[in-house]
């Protein structure tokens, strides 16, 4: 079966886990710090999709022609979508709960999810229809042996991987970044250095949701069909490939998205059935033989 | 006991005066993923009725009221709308609904109250089998599975094929079998079959490997979301075939989602918007004026389904399901979808049309009878 | 165990029973309310047995309705296709109350082997994997042609009716009781309160996770096999993560650990669901407002949030009703 592994799958592979790579990091950063799973992390991804899909149309007339300039106004626009969520979600839902029961948030960022669904669903101005998502690029293909690369494949790679090394120059080079670990360490610690904790988090979620908001538009563009409930299986992939990777872990969930995406489109191009389960399979496989991820530090626990 | 009667005059006057009107189940899933599918049904559905109030009314001068229920496609939901309908609003039948699965549930129900019900696009073969107060508006899977393999091979001139459907559907999975088993026995080859699963967007896993089969035609039998992605990323693996659904793909999202991928595409329907036939023209036309989009299949098959069971009520001229039963039996109408007329499992009979994509537009190419 | 105290829950359930079957009768009730409150009583089920994993253990579960699932399909098969019973024979009866019994045995056996690797893990880690599982499991039906594939097993006898379920949903609650205030449920609390100072004891924690497991999906699996004889069909998408996840709102909305909790939030949530219908339409009828179906679960999503911003700990907290308590614990 030397087909399945031909180059062209393996890029397939690529760009998908470009994408998951980029919502998985949110969920590792918001984990790494609050130790929250949010489940409405896959809604802030659509939430980007949404955004970038209504500033296109208010900035084609304004750059008209500009493809480039454009592109990355839309991606402007579909980062600060997704931040502007994240902001507000972690404010209103998840912070009046912050020293209460872990679980309890863990419901109700539940709520938050259906919540963003079936509002966005219900809202007369977006509806549950599907959208097709505009060109903002030209597409094009180039052939390469039996290989067909389109531009977006690489623009897909390229933005994440951009995105990517700039989330990790932020967290090791800036004060903020620093910040950042010293409260996924020790949040009491934290505070008594004078780090304002709850600013700290705040940002996180931001960073997290802009990241998922540029996943949105990249997804857009490669799949270009939006709606409401986009979020949902991206998000539970994505969340997989985190945890895939040791949650808490900004390495870890890169390497986990792209393990995804490549043994998701090798194992459907092997046989539809076992790609539907594979992502669910590889992750039981994985947490029974390194119950905390590929790339977690042995942590003993606290007594 | 007197005292109780006197406490019920007024109830009863109360519940007589309404009773002009003659209450219609309308079930379709307005909320999760299947949303929009529900929204086109409710909005032909809600059409219909408008209509005929418009006219005057059923039967004597009685207008029709659409109770109509969110089923969130999920069947235990199904379960609860169908027995609020019948129970606790006393509807004289049901219009609905859009999922196999869903109306599967509903049947039995229907059937046990003796409430007629008609499905608009409940495409399982079962559903009608319940029994014999359960109706339906479209096409059953077999049929276009059928049709699209014949279209493939004699007209197509394919002889090798590959086919592309939804995991979790039944009404693609339906369809594919069906056009497997129809362009085997012709004599075609189907060299890649290959299932994807449910919400996913990337199809280029399953392509890149149908494509190494090099199939002179794709079967699609997806939804038109799907399909429009489907058909871009097959396109940009670099397939210049032919594409060959059924009426899923009819949708005005289609070639926007698919743009120019989709040219060459055919699909199975059950009627064109080019056709002439002014039911055909009036409906189209008072749809975009009423909702601001171009009705999709499903917007199509709400309108007929609903239509066709108040034209039944009307010849009933009565709210007794034994006689709305007889009465849809009976049906021979020309609705937006053709003349319907129902066999003996309360199918439609009507015939399928096949619509070309060309240059963005829809084109009708066929006609082919059962 | 103390005995004389038994009675309490019995006699609330028993007049439950006459009042309902009462007003069914004379017409007071109609059938779609009977069904929403047989829908409840199948909730109450999930509900307390989720609770037994996740709220008594503290093993956090996202994937009980994958257990439902094979109760369901088990059931299903034996008597819609290896039996082909109907239910115009009172002798069928019998065999039906066996098949859902075999549905949640099989489940049980299905939660045994899942209990075991899952013993490693802990918190997220759990639910993630139990989410797999539930989906895994969803596959497997959604491709085994037999049992209908995506189009789900069609056709199952609607064995299911209020007494059957009353009686199920009622042994449910006192079996898990019995378990919580066993010397076995207090060794599962210390679990959830803290796992090391619990095996420090020498509390055989793998033991009763595993315990747990096994016995929270054999009544998933009870649940699951009476829900198809309900609505007389299994279909893979029932059993999915969001479903999982609505039985889990409900033991959270309720109170983790409070089985009056449990058995409160599985009623109330699904009457409000329902309520919403009413609600809804009533609100647009009289504002006038374009509003419809499509809004009745943005309500309950805010609502929920609500719930848990302004009542964290859920409508009972942990505390257990005195009509459903068996000892008084000091």
């Amino acid at each position: 079966m030397g087909s399945i592994f031909s180059l062209q799958q393996i890029l397939n592979g690529l760009q998908l886990g470009s994408i998951y790579a980029l919502i998985a990091l949110g969920y590792t950063l918001v984990y790494g710090i609050v130790r929250l799973i949010n489940f409405a992390h896959g809604d802030f991804f659509m939430i980007g999709a949404y955004a970038a899909y209504g500033s296109f149309y208010m900035f084609n007339a304004l750059v008209a022609g500009r493809s480039g300039t454009l592109a990355f106004l839309v991606l402007l626009a579909a980062m600060i979508g997704g931040a502007s969520i994240a902001y507000l979600t972690n404010k209103f839902a998840y912070k009046p709960l912050r020293y209460k029961p872990k679980l309890s948030s863990l419901i109700t960022a539940i709520g938050v999810s259906m919540f963003i669904e079936y509002f966005f669903s219900a809202l007369p101005a977006i509806g549950p229809s599907y959208r097709s998502f505009p060109d903002i690029l030209v597409r094009k293909e180039i052939r390469l042996g039996n290989a067909v690369i389109s531009n977006l494949v690489i623009i897909d790679l390229a933005v994440a991987a951009i995105l990517m090394v700039g989330l990790t120059l932020l967290v090791r080079k800036t004060t903020l970044g620093k910040a950042m670990r010293a409260v996924s360490q020790d949040k009491d610690a934290a505070r008594l250095m004078g780090i304002d904790i709850e600013k700290v988090i705040s940002f996180t979620f931001m960073v997290g949701g802009a990241f998922a908001g540029a996943a949105g538009l990249l997804a857009g563009m490669t799949y270009p069909r939006i709606f409401p409930y986009m979020g949902i299986l991206p998000g539970l992939k994505a969340f997989i490939a985190a945890v895939l990777g040791g949650i808490g872990n900004i390495p870890g969930a890169m390497l986990g998205a792209y393990i995804m995406g490549i043994a998701e489109t090798f194992a459907s191009a092997y046989n539809s059935l076992i790609g539907e389960g594979i992502a669910f399979a590889i992750l039981i496989l994985v947490l029974l033989i390194r119950p905390r991820g590929l790339l977690a530090e042995k942590i003993a626990d606290k007594i | 006991m007197k005292k109780v009667l006197f406490v019920m005059a007024p109830v009863v006057l109360v519940a007589a005066s309404y009773a002009q009107d003659i209450k219609i189940g309308g079930i379709g899933p307005v909320t999760g993923e299947a949303a929009t599918f529900g929204i086109s049904t409710k909005n032909g559905m809600t059409m219909a009725v408008d209509e005929w109030n418009a006219k005057g009314g059923i039967f004597g001068g009685r207008k029709a009221k659409l109770i109509f229920e969110d089923d969130k496609g999920d069947p235990s939901e199904g379960a609860i709308v169908w027995n609020k309908l019948i129970q606790q609003d006393n509807v004289v039948a049901i219009v609905g609904t859009v999922m196999s699965k869903v109306s599967l549930v509903g049947a039995p129900i229907s059937q046990a109250a003796g409430i007629p019900m008609i499905s608009p696009t409940s495409t399982n073969e079962k559903v009608t089998l319940v029994g014999d107060y359960i109706f339906r508006a479209c096409f059953i899977d077999p049929f276009q599975g059928t049709v699209g393999a014949n279209f493939a091979f004699n007209d197509l001139k394919a002889r090798s094929a590959a086919a592309i459907f939804d995991l979790g559907n039944d009404y693609t999975k339906g369809l594919a079998e069906n056009f497997k088993k129809q362009f085997e026995k012709l004599g075609g080859k189907v060299v890649a079959f290959e299932g994807h699963p449910t919400g996913t967007t990337d199809f280029k896993a399953q392509l890149t490997k149908i494509l190494q089969g090099k199939p002179d035609v794709i079967y699609i039998p997806d939804y038109y979301n799907d399909v429009g992605l489907i058909a871009k990323q097959a396109r940009e693996l670099g397939f210049k075939g032919p594409l060959v659904g059924g009426d899923g793909w009819d949708s005005p999202e289609l070639v926007k989602i698919g743009g120019t991928a989709v040219e060459n595409g055919f699909f199975t329907n059950h009627y064109s918007s080019e056709d002439k036939r002014a039911i055909v023209q009036a409906f189209v036309k008072k749809y975009k004026a009423k909702f601001g989009a171009e009705p999709d299949a499903l917007a199509a098959l709400g309108y007929d389904a609903m239509y066709i069971m108040l034209d039944a009520i009307k010849r009933a001229g009565s709210t007794k399901g034994a006689a709305i039963r007889d009465a849809l039996k009976a049906t021979d109408i020309n609705v937006v979808s053709g003349r319907i007329k129902f066999d003996e499992n309360r199918n439609p009979i009507k015939s399928a049309v096949i619509i070309e994509i060309k240059n963005g537009k829809q084109v009708y190419r066929t006609t082919v009878n059962p | 165990m103390n005995v004389r105290k038994l009675p309490r829950f019995l006699i609330a359930v028993v007049l439950f029973y006459i009042v309902v079957e009462v007003l069914y009768r004379t017409e007071i009730l109609n059938g779609y309310l009977l069904h929403i409150i047989n829908l409840s009583l199948i909730y109450v089920i999930l509900a307390t047995s989720l609770n037994l994993i996740n709220g008594i253990t503290g093993q956090f579960s996202l994937g009980h309705m994958g257990f439902a699932g094979v109760g369901a399909y088990v059931s299903g098969s034996l008597t819609t296709l290896i039996l082909k019973l109907s239910v115009t024979n009172p002798a069928s009866m019998l065999p039906f109350l066996l098949s859902i019994i075999a549905g949640g045995v099989v489940a049980a056996f299905v939660g045994f082997l899942i209990g075991f690797p899952s013993l490693r893990l802990k918190g997220d880690y759990l639910a993630i994997v139990t989410l797999g599982f539930g989906e895994i499991i969803r596959t497997i039906f959604n491709n085994i042609d037999a049992v209908g594939g995506p189009r789900g097993l069609l056709g199952i006898p609607k064995f299911s009716n209020f007494t059957v379920i009353l009686v199920a949903a009622f042994l449910t609650v006192v079996i898990i009781r019995n378990l919580i205030e066993s010397s076995h449920g207090r060794a599962m609390l210390s679990i959830r309160e803290n796992e090391l100072a619990a095996e420090l004891v020498c509390v055989n924690t793998t033991r009763y996770k595993v315990m747990a497991s096994t016995f929270g999906a054999f009544f998933a699996g009870i649940a699951g096999g009476l829900l198809a004889h309900l609505i007389q069909l299994a279909h893979p998408t029932q059993f999915g993560f969001i479903k999982s996840v609505e039985v889990l709102i409900m033991i959270y909305a309720g109170g983790v650990g409070s089985l009056t909790g449990s058995i409160l939030a599985a009623f109330g949530l699904t009457f409000l669901s329902e309520g919403l219908r009413l609600g809804i339409r009533a609100l647009a009828d009289a504002t006038g407002l374009p509003i419809g179906g499509e809004w009745r679960m943005v309500v309950y999503a805010l609502l929920l949030i609500f719930i848990m911003l302004f009542r964290n700990e859920g409508l009972m907290g942990m505390r257990e009703s005195r009509i459903i308590k068996n000892v008084e614990v000091d």
